[in-house]
């Protein structure tokens, strides 16, 4: 099991924009993959129905989580994604 | 073919506004309902595949709209498509189904949930509940083999007909092709009517068995008379032209109100955003009585900044180049919810923190409203006035006064809409410098009855003897102490209501930019003395229709047959 913690970085937090795109991402991953706000429950992170729902805040830090060889490169794409500002592009 | 659709069939409502018009009836189609007997699948399995292909299927075809469109729709398009992918949504839908649920419920509770979650986070994931919901009745829809719901693309000019309408599908419709709207449900004060006022749409509300007209079908809608009739003979297609060509004529006078012997009445306009006030750069109002500021706020995920605030005051300041603009403070709270400042806990929101009251929670945003105000009156050397909504107090007129003053706004008023203010109207206007009655609402608050419910809509009829009362009670007041007195609510634009206002001593009438040219020829073809004799005749009546009925007996013939008033 690898794991990533990072810090959100689009000004309007996990949601709308910022949310599709980092959702979309997971999808095409191929790998389960979680998030989830440091000690709570893990979420499937390909929903963006849960994803929004963990109504998370620009500044807040989430848990990544995924398994199997290529977890490391996959879970590594995904932090840089969400400490990227997505709704500014 | 029910009764009610035969030809010649009169169907009756309340109407909106004045005009008539026929042509083809184009059907709103409902959101479809997951039937109460909804059966438990036999074979789970194929249930869960039938459920599949009608989310591929709605999911397919918002990503087909995405791609047409461009912006926001488009982002908030492909986010919906998301949704209608998503694997979380599928994966509790389908183990419901395995668990014996039928396949409809199980999609109604989960979609539950996430909108549980969704409204309790607030903000924008609240307003994305909509989305949400919309992408469930296109399952459901798809899944039961209906139509699609929602408002059909009109090819031809039509009528639309619908159970209602909500604000997204008013938002939908291609008015270029809009003849007319008739509802079964609403109320003459609700969305739909202030809408089609508004856009000058001949309207009626409240149409006992709108629902089982059908697509193509020709009816005539008669707003004056608040009558739909199926397949209008030619006699009655000529008169509704002759009607219409009358009430043509009548806007092409752009005179000042005033009656016959010269006493001037304001007519103004209500508006709710710049674009309504650009309309107006060659209209002949002589302002804006009412612009609702809450437009700017509603679906709004967060209040617009001061900046985004000034530059829509000042582009309806510039549109309408020098004449009044009475602009109302954000009126939010009961039917009109924000995301960010309404508490949805609150047991009764009519009667709770709305309007003004918002300054005990949430001052901050009145603060930089009336800042964008004063910042906009600069910018552009306009003088806007401006007022509060649902003030009751001395204090709180005193205290909106001091703070809008501060901001640097001339000319402060407050809106007469709780009885209690209406009451105690001389020592409110003593701390103003003017009030505007909202008789919508001061209806609603003096009948105790919801101006929502279409089924109250005789206890909301602003003729009630009380409501006359307390509308006389605010003139006088004005009288006295020579400061004006308004009337911006719906009854306004009613030619005969207008007449009895300008006997109690109303300065200026405020309604949909449509309504005026009817209340400016009446108030020409009447002196101000009948308007005192209306007045009076119409006080003195013991129930509302007794009160319309003598004031209508003393109005002119010809105004009452050119404005349809009988």
């Amino acid at each position: 099991m690898s794991q990533r913690t990072v810090v959100v970085a689009s000004r309007v937090g996990l949601h709308a924009r910022p949310a599709s795109i980092f959702t979309q991402a997971v999808a095409a991953c191929g790998l389960e993959v979680t998030i989830a706000r440091a000690g709570e429950e893990p979420m499937d992170a390909s929903s963006i129905l849960m994803v929004m729902a963990l109504g998370v805040a620009c500044g807040e830090e989430v848990v990544l989580e995924a398994d199997g060889p290529e977890a490391d490169r996959v879970l590594d794409e995904l932090v840089t994604l969400l400490a990227t500002d997505l709704d500014a592009e | 073919m029910s009764e009610s659709t035969l030809p010649g069939a009169v169907l009756a409502g309340v109407g909106v506004g004045r005009g008539a018009v026929w042509g083809p009836v184009a059907t709103v189609r409902p959101a479809p309902v997951a039937p109460a007997d909804e059966p438990v699948p036999s074979d789970p399995a194929a249930a869960k595949r039938r459920v599949e292909t009608a989310l591929a299927e709605v999911s397919a075809e918002l990503r087909g709209q995405a791609d047409r469109s461009s912006g926001t729709v488009k982002e908030v398009l492909a986010a919906t498509a998301q949704m209608a992918d998503d694997r979380a949504l599928r994966k509790q839908l389908f183990t419901k189904i395995d668990q014996g649920e039928p396949p409809m419920h199980a999609l109604n509770a989960v979609v539950a949930d996430f909108s549980a979650m969704f409204t309790a986070a607030g903000g924008y994931l609240a307003e994305r509940v909509t989305d949400l919901v919309s992408v469930r009745d296109r399952v459901i829809a798809r899944y039961l083999g209906l139509q699609e719901p929602g408002v059909p693309a009109l090819t031809t000019p039509s009528i639309i007909v619908a159970a209602d309408l909500s604000p997204a599908d008013t938002a939908a419709l291609d008015l270029e092709m809009v003849l007319g709207i008739v509802i079964a449900q609403g109320g003459p004060t609700g969305h739909t009517a202030i809408i089609a006022g508004q856009l000058g749409l001949p309207c009626v509300v409240r149409v006992t068995g709108a629902t089982s007209l059908v697509n193509g079908q020709e009816i005539a809608v008669d707003a004056a008379a608040g009558t739909v009739t199926v397949a209008p003979d030619d006699s009655l297609k000529a008169s509704m032209a002759a009607r219409s060509a009358a009430l043509a004529t009548l806007s092409e006078d752009r005179s000042d109100g005033a009656t016959s012997d010269g006493h001037p009445v304001q007519l103004l306009a209500n508006i709710g955003t710049a674009e309504d006030a650009e309309r107006l750069a060659d209209a002949a109002v002589q302002g804006v009585g009412l612009f609702r500021t809450e437009v700017l706020f509603l679906g709004q995920a967060t209040a617009p900044t001061e900046d985004t605030q000034t530059a829509t005051y000042a582009r309806a300041l510039t549109a309408l180049g020098g004449r009044k603009v009475v602009i109302r403070t954000l009126d939010a709270g009961a039917d009109k919810p924000l995301a960010f400042v309404t508490n949805p806990d609150e047991d009764n929101p009519a009667l709770g923190v709305r309007g003004y009251r918002l300054v005990r929670t949430a001052a901050p945003l009145m603060d930089t409203q009336l800042a964008a105000i004063g910042r906009a009156a600069a910018q552009t050397g306009g003088e806007p006035w401006v007022m509060a909504p649902m003030v009751a107090t001395v204090e709180e007129a005193r205290q909106f006064a001091a703070t809008a003053r501060a901001a640097g706004v001339a000319t402060v008023g407050v809106m007469v809409e709780v009885p209690a203010a209406a009451l105690r109207c001389r020592d409110i206007l003593a701390e103003v410098d003017f009030v505007s009655l909202g008789t919508n609402d001061l209806a609603q608050y003096t009948m105790a009855s919801d101006r929502l419910l279409g089924s109250l809509v005789d206890l909301l009829d602003p003729w009630q003897p009380a409501v006359l009362d307390l509308v006389a009670a605010t003139a006088v007041a004005g009288v006295e102490l020579g400061k004006p007195v308004g009337v911006c609510g719906e009854s306004a634009s009613d030619p005969v209501m207008a007449l009895l206002l300008t006997g109690l001593g109303i300065t200026s009438l405020s309604m949909s930019p449509s309504a005026v040219p009817g209340v400016r020829f009446i108030l020409s073809r009447h002196t101000l003395a009948v308007c005192r004799q209306i007045a009076g005749v119409a006080r003195a009546a013991r129930t509302a229709p007794e009160a319309r009925a003598a004031a209508l007996a003393l109005v002119d013939p010809e105004a009452r047959q050119v404005l349809a008033l009988d």
